[in-house]
């Protein structure tokens, strides 16, 4: 009966920091692809979009470390990146499992039986509740909001992929079809 | 306005009143000039409009929706309500929204007293709240710097990351994440450290963004508050005073657009203890037989040092820290008698707050350096050369803190010492002949000059300790006896003097000078718009 | 058509003529079907005549808002500044899945709009804002850019016109209300996307401050039609007794229907024989119960309504709603309207931006109580809380979100009252919560 946190809001996973250090984005071929990005905007911060897609392409999520050298190249405030990071919740503020799972809920496909997808997904993710990485750290399930695709339900993504018309049967079989 | 040249002026009503503004004015700022105030929270008249509180939506006729008085301009002939019944639920609409999630721990809150969410949900909130579900809770955070970040109570107005981003232009401070999940948050690692981050705490409207330094220590409604001047440095940062059973517990920025708009520094604002200290020097004390000094009466006291000073050529240690008043009465003896007027102050570094012209903390840590020069004094550069048969008056608290061994020696060589001080520092003790006790800047009035010339009253805000005087009225008593100034009996009188004297000060009245100060003449050709860059001996 | 279903005879195929056609997808293929004639038409024209043509067409923004496009077009004037045109691909309004389609199948439809558009208002730049979680339209669209530019359409010399045309395509990353023109603008600078308050209007100060139009991708790819067949054509395509909405209009629909997909019909095609012949109307066994016809945010309208409305702007007013999006959801006999209210509240609580106050604790105030009801602890008084709340998130704040939360809310309670008072639980009522423990006022002052 609590409005608990809402769809598509990470619970925060266990941290586990691995000790391995920060290695920089924005290096040789991937600096050469900022400043294309770049020169199409009469502002460097018009980049930050782009270039946090950039990092998470990269690392798979977007860190401290990852948010002070967006900021350094772009010439803003970490504190600055950080709120336009935690804006959009495409970007991950934490690391997430290698199978990022969306599942959207919203009513139309709500209407649909989104949740009985949701469900699937969790059960044969193993990862049991919303937000959470399975322990093998390769599955996490979120419910995510409209994606937009509602003639189509129940639409998910998997990190890039979109797939259409989900039913709680397929969803074992996509689950099963990850490595 | 006759000016030709000026802005064309909208006339427009505001609650029955009739407002004529400038073009551009926004209606919350032109209601102002009719006395009007219109609720508002995310609006500040020091930082870029945001318009997002909605708590200043007012009934603008022939308008469809409400309007925010802070992001509507005035448009001549305009006719604005503020208390229409539609505009009141609005309000009471906002106030039950802000309230929701907030732990109305006002019991316990800082802010209490001066929380313009408890102000206004007293004017026009409901009486009960119809919230039943669970609130929303975010553990407290500690910014850094002086301040606290109490999540719970915020209320998002984002005055706190329009300051840090647009004025102090150190965007330390975001709005993280969105909808109700939205709080204040910053980087891991930059902390509000800026030499200006305090003022979000003023800023604050609620009780989100606290003082670690006030922190429990004293209810809004127990203070005492009086118009001050920062001493921390020679900008002359306007300020309240604000006491609780006498004791100085905080410093606030008091707005004057010519000097500080709505700001103060950490220096200035954290850097009052000393206002409090207990070492006082309380009673006069005289040299007596024996070389003892022991406690006199005033009577006594001031006998003895006119007596000391009286045809003899009088040098003037003076402190930057010290009124006009009492400089130009302790001039009046060197002026008289040949004598040198000097004075020390510590130096740092400059620090600009980028989104106010002029305003910046100085590199000289003193309030009343440009007084002390247009009065006649020097910095002290070199060892002061003192005859043996010369007397020195040390005034103030010049000889605090580190002081060259040579000018301890110079000073020596002097054939009579009187000091006249709020406290009594262990190595001049053993040099004087009296010691006349006074009071500091928060215990007496008078008028400091800034670097720009701006002359500036200072008020009482606390009582004296033991038998100490205003520093002015120990002068004047003093400088009566030995002879050289006559009749002071209040600090407004000593300044006429200065003003006839002065032509720097022609013009200017103690009166007139009220509590935003004027202008020195011809400041510009004196070579006061330069910051200064004197030395210390 | 019907796309993914096969186009039913009764719709006007225009822009959706080659969904599911994956030649129409590249260049070579497009120009077969008669693509970029009108933009090389187009370049050779005055801007001024394109802002009149379109004008005359009656095109409306295909968004949401219905803002007459060439009036919109109008506001750009030759003044020396640099003007830009950003194209609203961020589709985000549940329901609504068109823009989807046409950028998955005629990207470059979409690239030519944009570009006729770009010239129509004197801008040389212009940016596709798409949806962050549209990963496939983003690569389809970017490719047709690239083989635009490559193909010396777009670029220094666009046509061979001598002129300059820059079109890019600029990823979003999660976020609805970059949907609204001015939170698309900060989002697209670099910002949290926050609705700006307006005067002053995109025209005047826009993206990076400068003179920019912001059209929806049904709206643009609209466009090169009406230049090829011109505005008289566009102006013939709608029912005769409304002047006010011509064309052809792509609607979304889904949730419980026969057949989901997108229909593109000319403007005032009579609702209950769409619903009923092309999407094939209930599933087997089951009845329609509510429609809500254009997303999300507009009143929800009963089975009864929506069969009587007509399918263009006013029609849909006098209904008792809006046209919005054209993102049509049914819900039927089956579906539980709390519930599925809640969830409306809950997507709005989770997308609201958090600038403005009544909206970023109405949303999940409305959302809670929702919650609770739907969940059998609901109370009578909860209904008048709701309405009395919404009552305040409406028409207050800088931009409708707030008010779309609170618009489903209002006219679900009055259409499926019963249903919310099925739900009421016992009453648990708390007393009068006291709003605040105070100190001593007189003291304060």
């Amino acid at each position: 009966m609590t409005y608990g946190p809402s769809a598509g809001q990470l619970v925060r996973p266990p941290e586990h920091h691995h000790e391995t250090p920060y290695v920089p984005v924005f290096t040789g071929e991937r600096r050469e692809q900022l400043d294309t990005i770049l020169s199409r905007y009469p502002t460097k911060m018009a980049a930050l979009l782009p270039a946090l897609w950039m990092v998470q392409d990269v690392h798979g999520w977007v860190s401290e470390q990852a948010v002070e050298e967006v900021a350094q190249v772009l010439e803003l405030s970490p504190a600055y990146v950080k709120g336009v990071l935690s804006f959009y919740t495409m970007y991950h503020q934490h690391p997430v499992g290698k199978h990022f799972i969306q599942v959207c809920t919203t009513t139309p496909c709500n209407v649909c039986g989104a949740e009985d997808v949701v469900q699937a997904f969790l059960d044969a993710t193993g990862c049991g509740e919303l937000g959470v990485t399975s322990t093998d750290g390769r599955f996490t399930v979120i419910e995510v909001e409209c994606l937009g695709a509602c003639g189509f339900a129940t639409p998910i993504m998997i990190n890039d992929e979109f797939i259409e018309s989900v039913t709680p049967e397929r969803a074992a079989r996509i689950v099963a079809e990850r490595d | 306005m006759s000016d030709t040249t000026g802005p064309k002026m909208v006339t427009l009503t505001i609650e029955g009143r009739t407002a004529v503004v400038p073009e551009g004015t926004s209606i919350i700022e032109a209601a102002k000039t009719v006395g009007v105030l219109i609720p508002h929270y995310c609006y500040h008249p020091g930082l870029p409009v945001a318009g997002v509180c909605r708590m200043c939506l007012v009934d603008v006729e022939r308008f469809p929706k409400l309007a925010p008085a802070c992001a509507t301009t005035v448009m001549e002939g305009q006719v604005v309500h503020v208390h229409t019944e539609k505009a009141r639920e609005a309000r009471t609409g906002v106030l039950e929204f802000l309230l929701i999630n907030h732990p109305l721990d006002c019991p316990v809150c800082d802010q209490a007293g001066e929380c313009e969410l408890q102000d206004y949900t007293f004017q026009e909130g409901r009486a009960e709240s119809r919230y039943e579900e669970p609130k929303r809770f975010n553990p407290v955070e500690d910014f850094g710097g002086d301040v606290m970040y109490v999540p719970n109570r915020c209320i998002l107005c984002t005055r706190c990351v329009r300051f840090m981003g647009e004025v102090a232009e150190d965007p330390v401070l975001n709005v993280s994440e969105r909808g109700d999940r939205a709080f204040i948050g910053k980087a891991e690692g930059h902390d509000l450290t800026n030499v200006w981050a305090g003022n979000v705490v003023d800023l604050c409207p609620v009780g989100a963004l606290l003082s670690k330094d006030f922190l429990n220590k004293a209810r809004a409604w127990e203070l005492d508050r009086s118009a001050s001047i920062c001493t921390g440095c020679s900008q002359g940062c306007n300020i309240t005073v604000e006491t609780r059973d006498n004791t100085v517990v905080r410093l606030k920025p008091r707005s004057n657009p010519a000097v500080n708009e709505y700001f103060m520094c950490e220096v200035g604002r954290l850097d009052y203890r000393w206002i409090n200290r207990r070492d006082r020097l309380d009673q006069p004390q005289v040299r007596g037989d024996g070389g003892v000094l022991h406690v006199a009466d005033w009577e006594a006291a001031l006998d003895a040092a006119a007596a000391a000073l009286r045809g003899r050529r009088v040098h003037v240690l003076a402190s930057a820290n010290a009124s006009n008043e009492a400089l130009f009465l302790a001039g009046e003896l060197m002026r008289t008698s040949g004598g040198r007027g000097v004075f020390r102050v510590a130096l740092g570094d400059e620090a600009p707050l980028p989104g106010v012209p002029d305003l910046s903390l100085r590199a000289e840590r003193a309030a009343n350096g440009t007084g002390a020069r247009v009065l006649g004094y020097e910095t002290l550069s070199t060892t002061p050369t003192i005859a043996a048969d010369d007397a020195v008056l040390v005034l103030d608290d010049s000889l605090e803190g580190d002081v060259p061994d040579a000018l301890l020696e110079a000073i020596a060589r002097g054939a009579v010492i009187v000091h006249v001080g709020t406290t009594l520092p262990a190595r001049i003790a053993p040099l004087l002949q009296v010691a006349l006790p006074i009071t500091n800047h928060t215990e007496e009035e008078g008028t400091f000059t800034n670097l720009r010339g701006r002359v500036q009253r200072f008020l009482q805000s606390r009582t004296a300790p033991g038998l100490a005087r205003p520093s002015w009225y120990v002068l004047a008593d003093l400088t009566e006896r030995v002879g050289v100034t006559s009749g002071f009996g209040t600090p407004a009188e000593v300044f006429t003097a200065i003003s006839s004297v002065h032509p720097a000060f022609s013009e200017l009245t103690y009166a007139q000078l009220a509590l935003r100060g004027l202008p020195i003449l011809d400041a510009t050709a004196r070579g006061l718009d330069a910051p200064t860059t004197a030395g210390v001996a | 058509m019907g796309y993914p279903n096969p186009s039913h005879g009764r719709e006007t195929p225009v822009l959706s003529k080659y969904f599911g056609d994956p030649e129409a997808r590249t260049l070579a293929g497009w120009r077969a079907r008669g693509g970029y004639e009108s933009l090389e038409k187009a370049l050779g024209m005055d801007p001024v005549e394109i802002q009149t043509m379109v004008k005359d067409s009656g095109l409306r923004g295909r968004g949401g808002a219905g803002f007459p496009t060439g009036i919109k077009w109008s506001f750009m004037r030759p003044d020396g500044k640099t003007h830009y045109l950003c194209c609203n691909a961020d589709e985000s309004e549940p329901g609504t899945f068109k823009d989807r389609e046409i950028m998955r199948w005629t990207p470059h439809g979409l690239v030519e709009g944009v570009a006729l558009g770009a010239h129509a208002i004197y801008a040389e730049t212009a940016y596709i804002y798409i949806r962050g979680e549209f990963t496939e339209p983003i690569a389809r669209v970017t490719a047709a850019v690239e083989e635009a530019y490559a193909a010396g359409i777009l670029g220094a010399n666009a046509m061979g016109t001598g002129r300059r045309l820059d079109v890019h395509v600029h990823r979003g990353a999660g976020a609805y209300i970059c949907g609204e023109e001015t939170a698309l603008m900060n989002s697209l600078e670099g910002r949290r996307g926050n609705p700006r308050i307006k005067p002053p209007f995109p025209a005047v100060a826009g993206l990076f401050g400068q003179p920019t139009t912001i059209n929806n991708v049904e709206t643009l790819t609209a466009v090169p039609y009406i230049i090829k067949h011109g505005a008289d054509w566009y102006q013939g395509l709608g029912r005769d007794d409304n002047p006010k909405s011509r064309g052809t209009k792509l609607f979304s629909v889904c949730g419980n229907i026969s057949r989901p997909g997108n229909y593109e019909v000319t403007m005032g095609f009579p609702f209950g024989e769409f619903l009923n012949e092309l999407c094939g109307g209930a599933l087997p066994g089951r009845e329609i119960k509510a429609v809500i016809p254009g997303g999300s945010s507009v009143p929800i309208l009963t089975r009864e309504e929506a069969e009587g409305a007509l399918m263009d702007y006013e029609g849909m007013v006098a209904a008792g709603t809006m046209l919005g999006s054209g993102g049509v959801i049914v819900f039927d006999d089956k579906q539980d309207m709390v519930k599925q209210i809640a969830r409306l509240a809950r997507f709005y609580a989770h997308e609201s931006c958090a600038q403005c106050s009544q909206c970023r604790e109405g949303t999940a105030w409305t959302t809670r109580i929702l919650e609770r009801i739907a969940a059998g602890d609901g109370h009578a008084r909860d209904f008048d809380t709701l309405l009395s709340i919404g009552e305040n998130m409406s028409g207050k704040t800088i931009c409708v979100l707030s008010d779309s939360c609170a618009t489903p809310v209002a006219s679900g309670l009055k259409k499926f009252r019963h249903e919310f008072e099925a739900k009421l639980g016992p009453d648990r009522s708390r007393g009068v919560v006291p709003v605040m423990l105070t100190t001593n006022r007189s003291a304060v002052a």
